[in-house]
Order: C-alpha cells, then sequence, then structure tokens
C-alpha cells in the first residue's frame, strides 16, 4: 500500500518541478480553514503585483517571475510541507504570512540560504540583522506596533497612562504572545496596570474572555487577533457595549472582513496600519488594465483594494524591489538566493521610488543594513467608520517607543544566538 | 503456494513461537528492514524525509502507543495530544538542561517522564469506563495544554512561548536543528520505531498483553481468573504513554524543530491519532502502521495529485482533498469496520490457500 502511494506520489513530484530560468518566489499562502479570511486577500495581492510586473514589465529586470502557491491552512506541519516542496525550485524569498511557520522556518532557511520576509510579523527579534542573517522583518514589527499603540493612548490622555487599566486580548500562540514583554516594559514606564486575556486558536468562543473585561471595565483593549478571532472579538466588544473608540488592534486585526458582520456596532473601533488602503493610487490603474479586465486575477478577484489585499501587494512591492536591488548588485538578471539576501539588506525604499511604482505615499520610507532588518517601525491608526463602510486614517505615522524596544530586541536576540551558537555578523 | 505453514518444519519451543511463523512472512519483514535501513537512507531528500518518511515514522510510534491503550487494553483515550505535549516538553527541558548527554537519552527520559504522567492519569480509568474514560482523558489533553501555555517555566521563560530545539547530535551526527541531513533524521526515527514496533509486538504476544486483552474483552471475567486490574490497567497506561511520549519528543525535536503547544499538541492531534488507530485496526501493529501511512500519505499524495499534476486551485484541492479523506474514512468504516489490518488478515488467508481455494 506504502508503496504504490510512494511510487504515485513520485510521480506527481517530479512533473511538478517549473523550469530553473525564472525568479521563484513561492507564495505559501492559506485559503481554507478559520484563517482563510485573512489568508485570501494577502495572497490575492501578492500574486497580482507579479502578475502585474510579468504582464507590464516583463518580469523584473527582463525575468519572469514564478508566485508558486502551496496551501499552508495557517498550519505548522504543512508548511514545512510546503517549504520543502517549494524550496528545491531555486526558490529565493519566503512569505509565510504565519508567526507559527516562521519560527519553525528561521533555523531552515539560516541553513538553506535562503531569505525569509516577515513584514509585520514573525518573530520580533529578527529585526537584529546581526544574528538573524537570513530573515527581515521590515517596515514594522509587533514590538513597534505594541508601542505604537500605547503612544497613541499617551496622546489621548495627556501624556499619560498613571493608574489607567489596559486589558490585551490575545490569540493564544506565538504570535499573541510576542506583545506581552513590550507592553509589560512599558507598563513599568508608563505606570498602566496590564491584563493580559488570552483566547484560544482558532477563538471562535470569546465569551468568558468578554464577560472578564465587563467584569474588569479596562479603559482600553489591546486586540492580537487573526483570522476569525478577529470578527468575534469586534460583535462581542459591541454586544457589552464596549466603547469601540477604546478597542485597538493590530494591523492584522484591522481589515474590512473583520468589522463588516458587526455593522453598525464596529462604528469607531480603532487598529494599528502600516501602509495606506483603498484604491485611490495610481499603480490600481495599470492592475486594472494589465491583470484584472485581462481576467489574470488571483483568487476570485473580489478582494481588490482591501486593506489585506494592499499588504499582500505591499508585501510584493517590497520583495520585488529587493530582488531589482539584487540583480544592480549582482550585475546579472538571474540572481540567486544568496544575491537575493544581498539585495534585501542593502534595500531602501523612498518616498519617490514608491511615487514611481504607483503608491505614493503608502508606505513609511527604510533603509537596510547589515544590522538593521527591522526598519523605522512606524504605524499609523485607521478608525472604522461603518456608515461609510470605511477605514478612515485618524493619525499620521507614529514612531515607536526605541529607548524600551532596542534592548529588548537584543536581549531576544541574544539568548536566541547563545541557544542556537550563532556569532554576531556585521562587526 | 508460497504462503503458508507446510514444509516450514518447526524443531524448538523457540522457534515455534517466534513472531512470524510463516517463512513467507519472516523473509517479507527482513526485507522491509532491509530496504527501510539499506535503501531508503541513500536515496532520500529532504522532501521525502519531512513530508513523507518523518511524519510517517512518528505517527506509526504515536499510533502503537495508542493501538497498546485503547486497542489491547480497551481503555479509550482522548489524551493523546497531550501526552505527546509531554514527551516534547520534557525533551526540551532536558535537551537545554543537559545539553552534553546525547538526544537519543533525553528521548528515552521523555518517554519515561510522559509514561510516569500517563499513569497519573490513568488512575481514573479504575473507577470509570467506556466514554466517561474519554471524558476524563479529554480532560488530561486540555489541562495540559493548558499547563504548558500558562507555566513559563517549560517555555523557558521565551518572549512568545515556542519551544525551538537546539542542534543535538547522536554518535557526532545532527539529528535535531537545521543542520540536520534527511538521512540522519529518518535514521534516527526509523531506529525508535523499531525498537517500540518490536518491544511492543513482544509485550503484546506476552503475558502483560494477554492480560491487556482478557481486562479489554471482559474486565470482571479477567479479574475473576486473577488478572489484577489495577496494576494491568496502568502498565497499559504506562507502555503507551511512553510510547506516545517518545512521539512526541520526536516530534517536537526532529520533525518540526519548534512547536507551539495548542497548535502542535491540541485535541486535533489526538484525534488523528485516534483516527490511525480505527482505521488501521485495534488491537494490531500492522494496524498501526497502516492508519499512520493512510492519514500521513493520502492527503500529500492527493495535495500533489491535485495541484502538481493536474494544476487546481491550491483551495479547491485543500476542500476535496478534506471530502476525498473523509468519504474513503467513511466507506473504510462501513466495508471493513475492523480496519486496513482485518484486510490484511483476510490477503493471508486467502494466500494461504491460493491457487488452490477449495
Amino acid at each position: 500500500m506504502k508503496k504504490t502511494f510512494t511510487a504515485i506520489v513520485a510521480a506527481a513530484m517530479t512533473a511538478a518541478a517549473p523550469a530553473m530560468a525564472d525568479l521563484v518566489i513561492p507564495n505559501l499562502s492559506y485559503r481554507t480553514g478559520p484563517f482563510a479570511a485573512g489568508g485570501i486577500p494577502y495572497a490575492d495581492g501578492f500574486n497580482d503585483y507579479f502578475t502585474l510586473l510579468n504582464e507590464r514589465d516583463g518580469g523584473i529586470g527582463g525575468e519572469k517571475v514564478q508566485v508558486p502557491e502551496c496551501e499552508t491552512a495557517y498550519n505548522t506541519e504543512k508548511g514545512v510541507e510546503c517549504y520543502e516542496a517549494t524550496k528545491g525550485n531555486g526558490a529565493l524569498v519566503y512569505n509565510p504570512l504565519s508567526t507559527g511557520i516562521t519560527y519553525q522556518l528561521i533555523p531552515k532557511v539560516s541553513a538553506d540560504g535562503i531569505s525569509l520576509y516577515t513584514p509585520g510579523y514573525g518573530r520580533t527579534s529578527a529585526a537584529n540583522g546581526k544574528v538573524f542573517e537570513w530573515v527581515f522583518n521590515y517596515p514594522a514589527n509587533y514590538w513597534d506596533g505594541a508601542s505604537v499603540a500605547i503612544k497613541h493612548l499617551l496622546d489621548l490622555n495627556g501624556g499619560s497612562l498613571e493608574g489607567k487599566k489596559i486589558a490585551l486580548l490575545y490569540h493564544n500562540s506565538a504570535y499573541g504572545k510576542e506583545p506581552i514583554r513590550t507592553l509589560q516594559e512599558l507598563s513599568k514606564k508608563h505606570g498602566y496596570a496590564l491584563t493580559e486575556i488570552p483566547v484560544d486558536s482558532p477563538g471562535q468562543e470569546q465569551k468568558s474572555q468578554w464577560l472578564q473585561i465587563r467584569r474588569d471595565k479596562p479603559d482600553y483593549v489591546l486586540f492580537w487577533g487573526w483570522g476569525v478571532m478577529n470578527q468575534v472579538a469586534v460583535q462581542e466588544a459591541a454586544n457589552i457595549r464596549f466603547p469601540m473608540e477604546n478597542f485597538i488592534g493590530i494591523w492584522w486585526s484591522g481589515s474590512e472582513n473583520d468589522v463588516l458582520p458587526a455593522g453598525d456596532g464596529a462604528n469607531g473601533y480603532k487598529s494599528l496600519a502600516m501602509h495606506g488602503t483603498g484604491m485611490d493610487y495610481p499603480v490600481y490603474e495599470d492592475l486594472k488594465k494589465y491583470v484584472i479586465d485581462a481576467g489574470k486575477a488571483a483568487g476570485a478577484g473580489d478582494q481588490v483594494g482591501s486593506v489585506l489585499y494592499s499588504r499582500g501587494m505591499y508585501a510584493a512591492m517590497v520583495i520585488a524591489e529587493a530582488a531589482r536591488k539584487a540583480q544592480e548588485l549582482a550585475g546579472t538578471s538571474a540572481i540567486n538566493a544568496a544575491q537575493m539576501r544581498d539585495g534585501f539588506e542593502a534595500l531602501e525604499i523612498t518616498e519617490e521610488r514608491m511615487a514611481e511604482l504607483g503608491l505614493p505615499n503608502f508606505g513609511q520610507p527604510f533603509a537596510a543594513s547589515c544590522e538593521d532588518h527591522g526598519g523605522p517601525g512606524a504605524a499609523l491608526i485607521q478608525q472604522w467608520d461603518a456608515s461609510a463602510k470605511k477605514w478612515n486614517l485618524i493619525t499620521g505615522f507614529i514612531a515607536p517607543d526605541d529607548e524600551v524596544l532596542t534592548p529588548l530586541i537584543l536581549e531576544d536576540s541574544q539568548a536566541y544566538a547563545k541557544e542556537a551558537g550563532i556569532s554576531e555578523r556585521c562587526n | 503456494m508460497f504462503y503458508r505453514e507446510a514444509g516450514d518444519f518447526k524443531t524448538s519451543y523457540r522457534e515455534d513461537s517466534q513472531t512470524f511463523p510463516i517463512k513467507f512472512d519472516r523473509y517479507r519483514y527482513y526485507a522491509v528492514l532491509a530496504v527501510a535501513f539499506g535503501i531508503i537512507p541513500f536515496v532520500i531528500n529532504d522532501y521525502w524525509a519531512n513530508a513523507v518518511f518523518v511524519p510517517f515514522l512518528i505517527y506509526s510510534i504515536a499510533a502503537i502507543g495508542l493501538n497498546i491503550l485503547t486497542g489491547y487494553a480497551g481503555q479509550v483515550s482522548l489524551g493523546t495530544g497531550g501526552f505527546m505535549a509531554v514527551g516534547a516538553y520534557a525533551c526540551y527541558k532536558l535537551m537545554t538542561a543537559f545539553p552534553d548527554i546525547s538526544i537519543f537519552i533525553h528521548v528515552i527520559l521523555a518517554g519515561g517522564i510522559t509514561a510516569g504522567v500517563g499513569v497519573l492519569f490513568g488512575l481514573p480509568s479504575l473507577r470509570i469506563k467506556g466514554f466517561y474514560l474519554a471524558v476524563a482523558t479529554l480532560a488530561a489533553q486540555f489541562f495540559l495544554v493548558w499547563l504548558f501555555n500558562k507555566v513559563p517555566w517549560f517555555y523557558n521563560y521565551s518572549a512568545s512561548g515556542q519551544i525551538t530545539a537546539p542542534d543535538r547530535t547522536v554518535l557526532g551526527y545532527f539529528v535535531t536543528g537545521a543542520q540536520t541531513t534527511a538521512t540522519a533524521k529518518y535514521l534516527f526515527c526509523l531506529v525508535m520505531l523499531t525498537l517500540v514496533a518490536v518491544v511492543a509486538r513482544n509485550l503484546t504476544r506476552g503475558t502483560v498483553g494477554r492480560k491487556w486483552m482478557a481486562i479489554r474483552d471482559m474486565d470482571i471475567a479477567a479479574e475473576i481468573i486473577g488478572v489484577n486490574p489495577l496494576t494491568t490497567k496502568l502498565t497499559a497506561f504506562m507502555v503507551s504513554s511512553f510510547f506516545i511520549g517518545i512521539a512526541g519528543a520526536l516530534f517536537f525535536a526532529v520533525y518540526l524543530g519548534a512547536a507551539e503547544v495548542g497548535e502542535a499538541f491540541g485535541i486535533q492531534k489526538s484525534f488523528l491519532i485516534l483516527f490511525m488507530v480505527i482505521i488501521g485496526g485495534l488491537g494490531s501493529i500492522f494496524g498501526s502502521f497502516a492508519g499512520a501511512a493512510f492519514l500521513v500519505l493520502l492527503p500529500v499524495f492527493l495535495k500533489n495529485l491535485l495541484v502538481g499534476q493536474l494544476g487546481w486551485p491550491t483551495d479547491l484541492a485543500a476542500h476535496i482533498e478534506l471530502m476525498i479523506v473523509g468519504g474513503l474514512i467513511v466507506v473504510f468504516l462501513i466495508a471493513e469496520p475492523h480496519g486496513l489490518a482485518q484486510l490484511w488478515r483476510l490477503a493471508k488467508e486467502k494466500l494461504r490457500l491460493w491457487p488452490f481455494p477449495h
């Protein structure tokens, strides 16, 4: 029985290998399972941007881009299988959109020499390029997000959070636990009381957590949720009439899918954002012309312009720019994974460049270096307007509190370096 | 013709009671071992190791463990995921606390610790039976996952609650961490599986196994003929948890490399392994292998066929895959309630008579 299986799998495997000449950027996506609501728009945006480059410019520097997709269902075992299945085809970079899978892949990509790009998720301390040679997480990470949220609350409270109660409602996984240490450090500095309220994956059941919130009456609720958990939380908050403007989600808890089911109840809900959103960018004209109207859009094509679609597109844009940089540095258009890494490390995204790409004022300009794989980490705050069904940006880019974050990142990355026996680079 | 007892003369008690009394079976067993140890390690690559063989080997260990408890001793357990988590976290704590000791010893010790925890959670089985016991073990599952989430000591106070396996070696070869070769991973798991399977097979053929089966078939009758339910049930829990702990340690350290208790060892894992045992066949070591192979290889095969071969969209393929696997499980259980092992048993009966069926 096993032998017949393996024989057929072998046949299937050999036929699946694509041509080697193109730039291969696998998309470990998830379009099924409890997190599909987040995974689908992101994967569509990611794929569509590369389709646009292929159709409009003939790829990057004349090389076509291939984006083989592999379904992970946000599951670490399937993530490993996808990684092993795609890495042999000359993969240049991975973007798994899952903190759990990222933790798994960090040692693997470091051994295999393939870059891992985790914008706004993954292991925060990977921002320290001295330890994490192959991992990049600019422009912002979870600890930046936590700090930006607290800074926003400081602004609202005249610079002091003394005596305030803040609850963190989080997905009980590596993803949700990431901000805890930062929030604890910040509570020492600003004097607020922090309550941690975990929600077990997938987070469809949150009655008891919201009962606790109702009982404790925290002044603010910070929220680290994903997938189906987001909609449920927003709905529950509306049910207990929690003041929505005091409920702030991370950037992964701030898409249209998360607030629409709660209807008017979601009005005023805030979330962080690390880039602009909506269709008011010139890139959408090209996208419409070359991709959507040509019938080449990924998925059902109904996600264009949504928050997570924009994020997938943003990730693809950064990867494409890094590939361009790598081609420039290597002097060849057919780059390999090691050259791709150099491209990531030397990448500089300026305001002018983003305008050229048709995304003016979309994200923050940043420059990476050997030490800094984390970017500036600033973020915006957006607020949901339920009557217009639209996210409105209510602040400019807020910079995180690096005074607190830098020592934390240093500490965590050095602990990893010690555990994994890595000696620091860039000296 | 080839598969028969006749002509194979046993001249000692030892030969008479060997594991595979039929010559053909014996040679087949040696052939499987020869292929597994002598050929596959030389041709295996990263994909085959990580997507197919290593998960198959590890799930087989877990399925053997659960089969001893549920299939042989008749104690239904839904706590397998929790016990695997005990193995994984025990292994992690040992690996980080004693970095110089061989990982082989750590994995065995992790199994031992899990055996202790298993006995503790097996105590209620002396009073409650059947579905009620399943609920008690379900409590173990949730309690253990909650514990490893809640107490930072278990994950060495890491910021995210993830445990990551450091690089460790056996005889100078890396078997955990990123530098591990496909061959080393595969061989380490294979050696463990072979040990576990041989021990399990022989336990179930001896006094211990007969006591388990007596308790399973009718506990009151077993008690009357002198089987002590206390020791019998607790040894079943102990041996089963020992194997499941080994599987958990390997699953975390060798296969995943990093794990998070809720995701890797949740209730889904308990059900998955229970399905393996039920589909493979309760009370059969071969059934454990067959069930693990069915549920590990079939999804990978379908994915490669539908996406790689036919070029279907990944989401459609993933949904169809769930439906096919689910449908096949239903069909199997209707057509052959005793699992794949029963098909194998029937095949052997037919083979004995072939080519003259009358």
